[in-house]
């Protein structure tokens, strides 16, 4: 077991804790701490496995942009405890499952791959990196890049309409 | 052998052995404002009275309900800073790349730009950030 096979497990630990975490809080406002620990250890997991560019924008974007508009929804929902919605017993039976058939799903896709039982790749493969990333986006993939730019406009359209009435 | 290792990774200036030293920066400063709140707990003087456990408000005492719905501008805003964030970041790569994509990277930027532009425009004309109305 040498250094980047621990770095792995106490990030995927940290990771899995801190997501469980998100899920039990009974405050919304940590549920958003608690994510943001998990977007920091998928991070670390984007920089050990060479994808430097990935886990920097993870970072800038989720745990910073995204984790601003989740606090911007939280402050705008009434969170007064007579307002907390009621869930019901068939209302959690089925969310138990519908996240059982999702766990069983993963499971039973993960079960197949080639990297079962392999530790982290430390340091092999390059497309995580900025030049190869770019290199590929603005060649092979520059037709779902301009795709994307439109999703971008429609967002933009979508938040004025929806914002300003 | 380990060393040799090292010594390769080392050589490579992509490699991810150099977030080391940020890694280590990230766990200095963490158990260093884990240390400091501790050591504060511990050695500060505790006396609590009602005064001093009330919320801080600049001196007045708080009045009202702290969790109001706020109003949907800050989350106009918000939202249309989280897309013009996602448009620069999708310019370091092309940046980094700018020699070898020549005309044709060039012209997929500025069609992208493009789109942008006119969403920016449509957010001015629109009046969207303007805060009083």
């Amino acid at each position: 077991m040498n250094v980047s096979d621990i770095l792995f497990y106490f990030l995927s630990a940290l990771a899995i804790g801190s997501a469980i975490l998100v899920v039990i809080s009974r405050s919304p406002i940590y549920s958003v701490l608690w994510l943001i620990v998990t977007f920091f250890a998928i991070s670390g997991h984007y920089i050990m496995m060479n994808a430097q560019f990935l886990g920097i924008v993870n970072l800038i974007v989720y745990a910073g942009a995204i984790m601003v508009l989740f606090l911007f929804v939280i402050m705008l929902i009434n969170l007064n405890t007579d307002a907390k919605p009621q869930k019901g017993k068939w209302l959690r039976l089925a969310g138990t499952v519908a996240g059982g058939c999702l766990l069983l799903v993963l499971v039973a896709a993960l079960k197949n791959t080639e990297v079962k039982g392999m530790g982290v790749q430390v340091g092999t493969g390059d497309i995580g990196l900025i030049n190869q990333l770019g290199k590929a986006l603005f060649t092979e993939y520059v037709v779902p890049f301009e795709i994307s730019s439109i999703l971008f406009l429609s967002a933009m359209v979508g938040a004025v309409v929806i914002g300003k009435k | 052998m380990h060393i040799y290792l090292l010594q390769a990774v080392t050589q490579n200036p992509d490699s991810s052995y150099w977030y080391l030293p940020v890694g280590l920066q990230l766990l200095f400063a963490i158990a260093f404002v884990g240390l400091m709140m501790g050591v504060t707990h511990l050695l500060g003087p505790s006396r609590k009275t009602a005064d001093k456990l009330s919320n801080f408000e600049s001196g007045i005492e708080s009045v009202g309900n702290a969790r109001q719905p706020m109003a949907v501008k800050y989350f106009l805003v918000a939202i249309l800073f989280v897309l013009f964030d996602v448009e620069v970041i999708f310019f370091y790569p092309y940046a980094v790349n700018f020699k070898s994509l020549g005309w044709e990277g060039f012209l997929a930027v500025m069609m992208f730009v493009g789109f942008f532009l006119c969403g920016f425009i449509y957010i001015i004309k629109k009046g969207a950030l303007k805060w009083e109305d």
